[in-house]
């Protein structure tokens, strides 16, 4: 199924999807530590005014980071 | 008996600690720095009467406030380094933590790693009004038992909770038993070669340990100690980011469950607040009108830090000439009546001066702080100042810096990354101050000749503002180029939390503005004072009789004649040491078209960069009379130069002169804020050489160009 996965980066405004897993070990830790674990929700809330960085919503709080760290996060579609 | 007792705070940012820090200390509190690192430490204390009346002095540590015990950021190791070692000199006998009542899961991750620290803990659920609003109940009799530790419900805001948390920090609370994740299990052999290695309280300090052995203050002095944890680690292959990675699923695992037990959402009503944010953000942050509302705030702050700001300016100025003129007709004649009214009571008076300034822009960073605007400035400019080596939040004390680069630096505290902050407080004297506006405002009218294009654009005006804009294009620049050269301390992340907005909370501004006018005298206030007496022993004594001799004659001469009193002023200056450095740094500064008399001035503007005008008063026979302005400008215009006879102050030395000013570190005040802040004379020195370096190369090459 690692074919369905895209990165956070590439979620557009408005959609949600769940987190699988990360791409990088520094940033897991930090964002594991923020509540943004595998099989939660994460919506894309807003996109800065040049397109980055971003905000999500996710776990009952909204987080923001840059495109570069989004890359780093897989996620799957489910419908 | 009064017993004593240390108490740590610590909580995820946005918890309510600063209100709850400011609820128990009142004003009783003080602002420093951690031992070797600029991270803000907030301590305080308060009195505790216990029922059978004994009474507690309780000590309160603020720590940083963190996601978790694992160090990231400079400011995320501090609660790492008191909690974990009971060495630590903030090591505390309670820690109280506070978790966000609307986040209870995320706030409940730091205090499980707490509570198996094995260390008397309180757990404050903060945030009360909104959780009991949105119709979730909390079953906290359940939760402290299963967290092993006693729990108080609270709203912070209004104090609710407050005598409760009190009497648990008195009671003697137990260590508590219970493991909340059994991490002997996530490395059995490393914990228990590690326990058997050094004494320690708990298994969790040992796993804490075995991931951060190079940060932990612990083994500083016993290195061989870290060297054989170190192989203890090798030997078992421990992988620090698998086994913290482990760690935090399985306390999000054993939350999850917890949470599920004790939280009932009965009606759950989606919550005002995130409602009422959703909305203000779609137009605090929309692509237009985000950054209009953003520019207008920023307009308002520069308005008030340049032009509100005056007249409470003007006053300190004049209660210090006023008090000046009676302490030195109180106190009999001599060398102590000059050094306490022109060396200290001057020196105060340019300490206090940057008062107005620092309170007003303070109200508006810490409403801005406090109400959550600021995450959303980060946010909307990052993309813009990431390029230079910058931070969001850097367009605060950027703008501000256009007014006064003292409590401009003040406020990149607000910056979290070391080396954004760091740039930013490199940078921000570069920006055209107003104390170099009375230098350019006497320059230009000196050297730039009075066109008016299009019959309304001035060509002096076009002047001004082109030495507004060099500033902020040679701060830019210097940013582009110190991203480069500045080593980062830690990776920077962006990766922040955008939190709901709330009404600002009046108290925490204030005490946010009483410390910050504290640190500023207090710190870097003495350094401006002894500054501030170093220039006047300078310019107001000299060697040899020649010196005496004018000074004689300025004590005696008859206080009607000007002219003379005047020359006699000019004359004791030319002497005077600083007088002496003057012609002495002559060589110098020649190649730049400056002559001994803007020697002297630029040594002693180093006071500040509007010194300049006085100084040449002085040297001019002018006398020191703000009135004289015109005078002093005549007098200049008809300077020669001495070898080529044609005037002294033409186009190239005005330029010359112009770029100087706007480059140089001319400002003692700015150098001893930027110590303060970065801890040491290294940034500082550092920053006088860079911008001396500029200085010099920009007014050489204009003054070649243009000669």
């Amino acid at each position: 199924m690692r074919g369905d996965f895209k990165k956070l980066s590439e979620i557009k405004l408005g959609e949600s999807a769940v987190i699988e897993s990360f791409t990088d070990d520094t940033m897991k830790l930090k964002l594991l530590e923020m509540g943004c674990l595998p099989g939660e929700i994460v919506t894309v809330t807003r996109f800065a005014p040049f397109g980055d960085p971003m905000a999500i919503a996710v776990a009952d709080s909204m987080l923001s980071l840059r495109m570069s760290e989004a890359a780093n996060v897989l996620v799957s579609i489910r419908s | 008996m009064i017993k004593r007792l240390k108490v740590s705070l610590v909580g995820n940012p946005n918890s309510g600690k600063s209100t709850l820090f400011n609820r128990l200390t009142g004003l009783n509190q003080k602002i420093a720095n951690f031992p070797g690192v600029t991270v803000e430490k907030k301590t305080g204390s308060m009195t505790i009467s216990s029922s059978d009346g004994s009474d507690y002095q309780i000590d309160i540590t603020d720590l940083p406030g963190t996601y978790s015990l694992y160090p990231k950021t400079l400011e995320e190791q501090i609660p790492f380094q008191v909690l974990c070692d009971p060495t630590n000199e903030s090591h505390p006998d309670v820690t109280v933590i506070i978790a966000d009542g609307t986040n209870l899961k995320r706030s409940l991750f730091l205090c499980s790693q707490i509570v198996d620290l094995k260390s008397p803990a309180i757990l404050v659920v903060n945030m009360m009004d909104q959780v009991t609003k949105s119709g979730v109940e909390i079953n906290f009799i359940r939760l402290s038992k299963e967290l092993g530790i006693p729990v108080i419900p609270m709203n912070a805001r209004d104090g609710d909770g407050i005598d409760f948390l009190k009497n648990a920090i008195i009671s003697n609370i137990p260590v508590p038993e219970l493991d909340f994740i059994e991490t002997a299990l996530l490395a059995p052999e490393v914990v228990k070669a590690i326990r058997q290695s050094v004494k320690l309280n708990s298994n969790y300090v040992a796993f804490q340990i075995a991931n951060n052995i190079d940060q932990i203050s612990f083994f500083n002095d016993r290195q061989e100690r870290r060297a054989q944890i170190k192989e203890i680690l090798n030997r078992h292959g421990f992988d620090h980011s698998i086994m913290q990675a482990t760690e935090t699923l399985k306390r999000y695992e054993v939350i999850s469950q917890l949470v599920k037990q004790v939280v009932k959402a009965k009606n759950a009503i989606p919550s005002k607040e995130k409602t009422f944010t959703r909305k203000l953000d779609n137009l605090l942050m929309h692509r237009f009108w985000g950054y209009f509302i953003f520019l207008a705030i920023l307009f308002v702050i520069f308005q008030a830090v340049f032009a509100w700001a005056a007249w409470p300016m003007e006053m300190v100025d004049q209660a210090f000439t006023w008090m000046s003129i009676k302490v030195h007709d109180a106190l009999p004649e001599g060398v102590f009546n000059d050094l306490l009214v022109e060396g200290i009571l001057a020196g105060l008076g340019g300490v206090v001066i940057f008062i107005p300034q620092i309170v007003l822009l303070f109200t508006f960073i810490a409403i801005l702080e406090d109400t959550g605007y600021m995450a959303r400035v980060s946010f909307m400019m990052d993309k813009l100042l990431r390029r230079f080596g910058l931070n969001g939040r850097s367009v605060i004390p950027l703008i501000s810096g256009v007014a006064c680069a003292v409590p401009a630096i003040l406020s990149a505290r607000t910056i979290a990354s070391w080396k954004e902050r760091l740039i930013t407080i490199l940078v921000t004297p570069l920006m055209s101050c107003s104390a170099r506006l009375p230098v350019y405002a006497l320059l230009i009218s000196l050297v730039i000749p009075d066109h008016k294009y299009l019959g309304i654009i001035g060509l002096q005006g076009l002047v001004l503002f082109a030495l507004y804009l060099i500033g902020f294009i040679a701060a830019m620049g210097s940013a582009l180029l110190m991203k480069f050269l500045v080593k980062a301390r830690e990776r920077s992340y962006f990766i922040m939390e955008i939190p709901v907005y709330r009404m600002p909370r009046w108290k925490n501004i204030g005490y946010t503005i009483v410390e910050k006018v504290r640190v500023f005298i207090f710190e870097a206030g003495k350094v401006i004072v002894a500054i501030s007496v170093v220039l006047w022993v300078l310019s107001s004594s000299g060697p040899g009789d020649e010196f005496k001799q004018v000074k004689k004659q300025l004590e005696t001469a008859d206080v009607a004649d000007t002219e003379l009193q005047n020359h006699l002023a000019a004359e004791k200056l030319r002497l005077s040491y600083a007088g002496i450095t003057g012609r002495a740094i002559e060589p110098i500064i020649e190649p730049l078209g400056f002559d001994w008399k803007i020697g002297i001035a630029l040594i002693t503007s180093f006071a500040a960069r509007e010194v300049f005008v006085g100084t040449m008063s002085t040297i001019y026979s002018v006398g020191g009379n703000d009135e004289d302005i015109a005078t002093v400008r005549e007098k200049m215009m008809a300077e020669k130069n001495d070898k080529t006879g044609l005037p002294q102050y033409n186009l190239a030395v005005g330029w010359s002169l112009m770029l100087f000013y706007a480059f140089a570190m001319q400002c003692m005040s700015t150098m001893a804020v930027v110590r303060r802040e970065t801890g040491n004379w290294k940034w500082p020195l550092i920053q006088f050489a860079f911008m001396g370096v500029l200085a010099y190369i920009s007014s050489f090459i204009i003054y070649r160009i243009l000669s």
